[in-house]
């Protein structure tokens, strides 16, 4: 075969960005950018992208999203895949589709009103976390440890936050050994895993969260093949919680960073990535708004 | 190679081999700023962090 054409889609040039488009050149790959800030879709004519395969790494979720389903209507394959970032960049719908296929995950409740939500809380039982439907890099986090602090965070949320902060998802608290796990899964398999440590209940990476090298074991490796599955698969990167009753998955990830893990796993995940991203081509695009 | 900091005016090196849209931070006023362009050079102050960026 000849050698794909890549497309990817992205504004922001990070440290993953550029170790993608050096993975891609040591394959003979000059990759086409896609901004998202300049881009303008004709749907009803589609142009030809001259593009066998979109690489999706915007940093913003609503643009990625849009211009998924767009690249999926068309019939250009992308990683990942409209569906894949739609559940994921929504923890509700994370939670629903790891719920749907016995994922083990933190116990949520969802709610609509402040009454209902404070309801939903105290069953819970303190402390809870609060978090945005959509958000990232443990960003509005809240966890709160009483009547108080629930119905002041509530009134601020409702009163202050856009109509999706009004979307209660409220989650039981997991007292975590001052870390959790990162896994990464490329396709059927969880590549490296590191232990994210951090004295704060807060432990992404992007909030001071300290990376060292996580053994994958059978445990984490099953978990988080079952994980990556039920979101739709691709490229993803999960977050495990070690709960004293075992292993939960907190979150997946769609647009994953790896700047800290690389060095920290041997494993070289770009690389990986360009791997199942020329699959993908040679594969063809999912038939739009299959699963 | 090098530019001047949009925001305070200091000298920002950007590497051997920059791209467009890559991100670097002026060493003396800690703005992050933009490649905008290559040829010549250019650095703009980057977008602001919005509610929906994250991975």
């Amino acid at each position: 075969m000849t050698v794909p054409r890549v497309g990817v889609l992205m504004s922001r040039v990070r440290l993953e960005e550029k170790l993608l488009f050096e993975e891609l050149g040591r394959r003979g790959i000059e990759p086409v950018i896609l901004d998202d800030r300049t881009l303008v879709f004709a749907l009803e004519d589609p142009p030809d992208l001259a593009i066998d395969v979109v690489l999706e790494r915007a940093i913003q979720h609503s643009r990625a999203l849009y211009a998924l389903k767009i690249f999926e209507q068309w019939g250009i394959p992308t990683v990942n895949t409209y569906q894949v970032a739609d559940t994921c960049g929504n923890k509700f719908l994370t939670t629903v589709a790891l719920l749907r296929d016995g994922v083990p995950t933190p116990r949520t409740r969802i709610a609509f009103t402040q009454e209902s939500a404070l309801r939903a809380v105290e069953e819970l039982g303190y402390p809870v976390v609060l978090k945005p439907i959509i958000g990232s890099w443990g960003r509005l986090l809240s966890k709160v440890n009483d009547r108080d602090a629930a119905e002041a965070l509530l009134e601020h949320k409702e009163t202050l936050g856009s109509y999706l902060h009004a979307i209660y998802y409220i989650q039981e608290y997991i007292p975590k050994p001052q870390r959790d796990i990162r896994s990464f899964v490329v396709g059927d398999e969880c590549i490296c895993a590191i232990y994210r440590s951090s004295a704060h209940w807060i432990t992404n990476t992007a909030q001071g969260g300290r990376a060292t090298n996580c053994p994958v074991t059978p445990e984490i490796a099953d978990l988080s093949v079952r994980a990556a599955r039920s979101i739709g698969g691709g490229v993803v990167a999960i977050d495990i919680l070690e709960s004293p009753e075992g292993l939960l998955v907190n979150e997946v990830n769609y647009t994953m960073e790896f700047r800290n893990s690389i060095e920290t796993t041997g494993v070289n995940i770009p690389a990986r990535i360009v791997d199942h991203l020329l699959a993908a081509a040679r594969n063809g695009a999912p038939r739009a708004g299959a699963a | 190679m090098a530019s001047s900091c949009p925001e305070c005016g200091a000298n920002v090196g950007v590497g051997n081999k920059p791209m467009a849209g890559e991100i670097v931070q002026c060493p003396d006023c800690g703005t992050e700023l933009e490649v905008k362009n290559l040829q010549p050079l250019e650095l703009a102050v980057a977008p602001a962090e919005e509610e929906d960026w994250g991975e």
